[in-house]
């Protein structure tokens, strides 16, 4: 009844969102590591949401805030309209929790989980059967074999059956593809694009960059702060310079090079080439393998390329890098 | 209240499928409950002496035959001099050596008295103190009925002097069997071993394998996921209790002398502080190492200081103290009492009370700490 009365107070434009993050700041070791720095964002109903981040960015710890596992520091966080922090029973019911870790009964089978984590939510894996039916086909035939017997894509899946087994409305998903092979990787993203056709809010994680395409919106965090949040063709847009391309037969000499030249802004390995941006906003690739000198590398080749999310994160992260260094120096540090 | 049933449901799923728990949990008790009041015996037997003659008296011989004929001892043929004797002390063939000075039956006909010479190996303490004292009480007998104790020299029986004698009576366990004393105690220990540590490994491996984190984000309540813990090792507990008096009257033909109603109600009160205890240990480790660890601790405080291998009174005070803060002891003594004495409830009243207050307070501490880390 409390809350209800609660969630009239929310404006109109709230009512479209499902999880808000306002600020949140996590610290461990008595306030020594900042895992989280005043982190806000928004997750609209029935979207894919993206934290990309590298290991160590705080990924883990915004989810275990949002799922109620954890408290923050300081800030607020709300999951479809209910506090994080007062109304963790309510939040329990109606989201799901996909760990990055393995966490169900290896010593149990798929059977025996599913059915474990549908009665504690006070249903029935026949029930809500037509949701994960789809995915909890492949691992049917597996069905009496213990959890940790089976493969780690298999693994991925039963989790996320389990973590849908009481029809949530928010689904939590961190790192769900880590670890797991290409092929089934893919299958996972099919599988949640219709998961959300369905209508489920879900929030995903992940360190893979071209994973991040899939999601309708995503935050690039690094360090515990956010760097950027918008979908990934604007985030690719908003790239301001041109990206160019270049490979050689002597790679590392030419990165060498590169990173040496005056003109040069950035340089990093991407594959097989090196992606690099200049101080000017030319974008001719004659001045490009001329700065690369032309005339004594073998093989040199250089092409107008167009930036991807991965250029985007590793630009800003050099962007905060830079910032942060100026102001430790105006710090006097 | 069906939640806490599906709880339930999975744990025992759980347990019966640990094929190797289950053994330990069932068959290791069976056989060391078989084996260990056997092998661990107090009562000294077979000491070894080694028995130096110089005399070659009629009395030093009556003297060996009367050492060797107590039951106690194994004489160790007659070595010439103390020096060989002392060697095989130090090769540990020898645990006494007696030594009769030359002139033993002489002195003591025409002096009425005459030193004998103890020397005691005391790396084993019991043994050595144990069999100092019976080899003393030896010569003592020997000594009392010496001939010229008894006789006076012109042949006249001499008066005999008054004489107090000791008769012993050993009560509640008549022929002083030391598997009495020990059954009981071993039986205490292994409900305390399977009550405190297989909860804390059971509990603490849920954070180590991070299904707890999948049990938080669901409806499932912290009481719930306790009881769901608890409930099945005290039904463990106390199938593994009443293997255990099998067992003790199979093997032992020991019956508890007191009302087995009043030994469950100990057992039930008992396993739950231990469970408390358990818990208490999960709350403060994260691995199941660190469990371990933490429980090998207490359990060696609490098989050291509970009266289980030595008496508590014997303790010096600050021991006795400690060991009354463990609930082990009061339990021990409990089983003891029941068993062997038969003793009523009137008179273990206050060791419920005890042992009551010991379930209330572990078992609060615990949920009370459960709750600040999580």
């Amino acid at each position: 009844m409390k809350n209800e009365v609660h969630n009239s107070h929310l404006s109109a434009a709230n009512s479209q969102l499902s999880v808000i993050c306002k600020n949140i700041v996590k610290t461990y070791n008595k306030g020594e590591v900042k895992a989280v720095n005043a982190v806000s964002f928004d997750v609209q109903k029935g979207e894919l949401f993206g934290l990309i981040g590298p290991d160590g960015a705080g990924k883990t710890s915004i989810f275990r805030i949002l799922t109620t596992l954890l408290l923050a520091d300081s800030g607020t966080a709300r999951v479809e309209g209910l506090d994080v922090a007062n109304d963790y029973r309510e939040i329990r019911n109606m989201v799901g929790y996909m760990p990055g870790k393995f966490s169900l009964y290896q010593d149990l089978t798929v059977e025996e989980n599913l059915r474990f984590f549908a009665t504690v939510f006070g249903t029935s894996i026949e029930d809500n059967y037509e949701l994960i039916k789809d995915i909890y086909d492949q691992i049917k035939p597996f069905n009496n074999r213990r959890a940790g017997k089976l493969s780690g894509g298999m693994k991925q899946k039963l989790a996320l059956c389990c973590a849908l087994i009481h029809k949530p409305t928010v689904l939590f998903l961190d790192e769900p593809t880590t670890g797991v092979d290409v092929v089934s990787r893919k299958e996972f993203w099919e599988m949640l694009d219709r998961l959300k056709k369905q209508g489920i809010t879900i929030v995903v994680s992940t360190p893979y960059m071209d994973e991040a395409t899939l999601c309708d919106r995503i935050a690039l965090i690094q360090n515990g702060s956010i760097m950027s949040i918008d979908t990934p063709d604007n985030i690719v847009k908003s790239f301001p310079k041109p990206l160019f391309a270049a490979k050689a037969d002597n790679i590392y000499t030419l990165l060498q090079d590169l990173r040496s030249a005056d003109e040069v802004e950035s340089c990093y390995p991407f594959g097989e080439y090196l992606h690099l941006t200049v101080k000017t906003a030319t974008s001719d690739i004659d001045s490009i393998k001329q700065i690369a000198g032309k005339d004594t590398v073998n093989g040199l080749e250089v092409k107008r390329i167009g930036p991807t999310i991965e250029d985007s994160f590793i630009r800003l992260m050099n962007e905060d890098n830079v910032k942060e260094n100026t102001k430790e120096k105006a710090d006097g540090k | 209240m069906k939640t806490l049933g599906f709880i339930l449901q999975k744990e025992f799923r759980q347990i019966l499928r640990d094929k190797t728990i289950l053994a330990m949990m069932f068959a290791m008790p069976i056989m060391q409950l078989v084996i260990l009041p056997l092998a661990a015996n107090f009562e000294v037997k077979n000491v070894n002496v080694a028995y130096v003659d110089h005399d070659h008296s009629s009395y030093s011989k009556e003297l060996a035959d009367k050492i060797a004929s107590s039951g106690y001892f194994k004489m160790l043929g007659n070595s010439s001099s103390y020096g060989e004797a002392l060697e095989m002390i130090e090769y540990g063939t020898a645990d006494l050596v007696l030594e009769i000075p030359s002139g033993f039956e002489r002195n003591l006909v025409r002096e009425k008295y005459q030193k004998v010479n103890l020397s005691v190996d005391a790396i084993n303490g019991t043994k050595s103190s144990l069999g100092s004292v019976y080899l003393m009480q030896v010569i003592a007998e020997f000594n009392r009925n010496l001939d010229v104790n008894i006789k006076s020299p012109n042949g006249k029986t001499a008066v005999p002097r008054a004489k107090i004698s000791v008769k012993n009576i050993n009560w509640y366990n008549p022929r002083a069997e030391y598997k009495y004393y020990m059954v009981p105690g071993i039986l205490v220990l292994l409900l305390t071993l399977i009550g405190g540590f297989i909860t804390a490994l059971n509990i603490v491996r849920e954070k180590e394998i991070g299904t707890i984190e999948q049990i938080n984000v669901t409806p499932i309540q912290k009481w719930q996921f306790i009881l769901g813990k608890l409930i099945p090792f005290w039904l463990i507990g106390m199938i593994v209790f009443t293997l255990g008096l099998l067992v003790m009257y199979l093997v032992y033909s020991i019956s508890p002398q007191g009302g087995l109603l009043i030994l469950y109600t100990f057992g039930a009160v008992y396993l739950i502080a231990l469970l408390g205890f358990g818990l208490l240990i999960s709350t403060f480790a994260d691995t199941q190492l660190q469990a371990m660890f933490i429980a090998f601790f207490f359990m060696m405080i609490f098989m050291l200081m509970s009266g289980f291998f030595t008496s508590t009174d014997s303790m010096p005070d600050w021991a006795i103290a400690v060991s009354n803060l463990t609930p082990v002891t009061h339990f021990i003594k409990v089983v003891r009492l029941i068993v062997l004495k038969g003793a009523e409830f009137a008179q273990l009243k206050r060791e419920l009370v005890y042992l009551a207050l010991f379930a209330i307070a572990l078992n609060g501490f615990a949920i009370w700490n459960y709750r600040k880390t999580t």
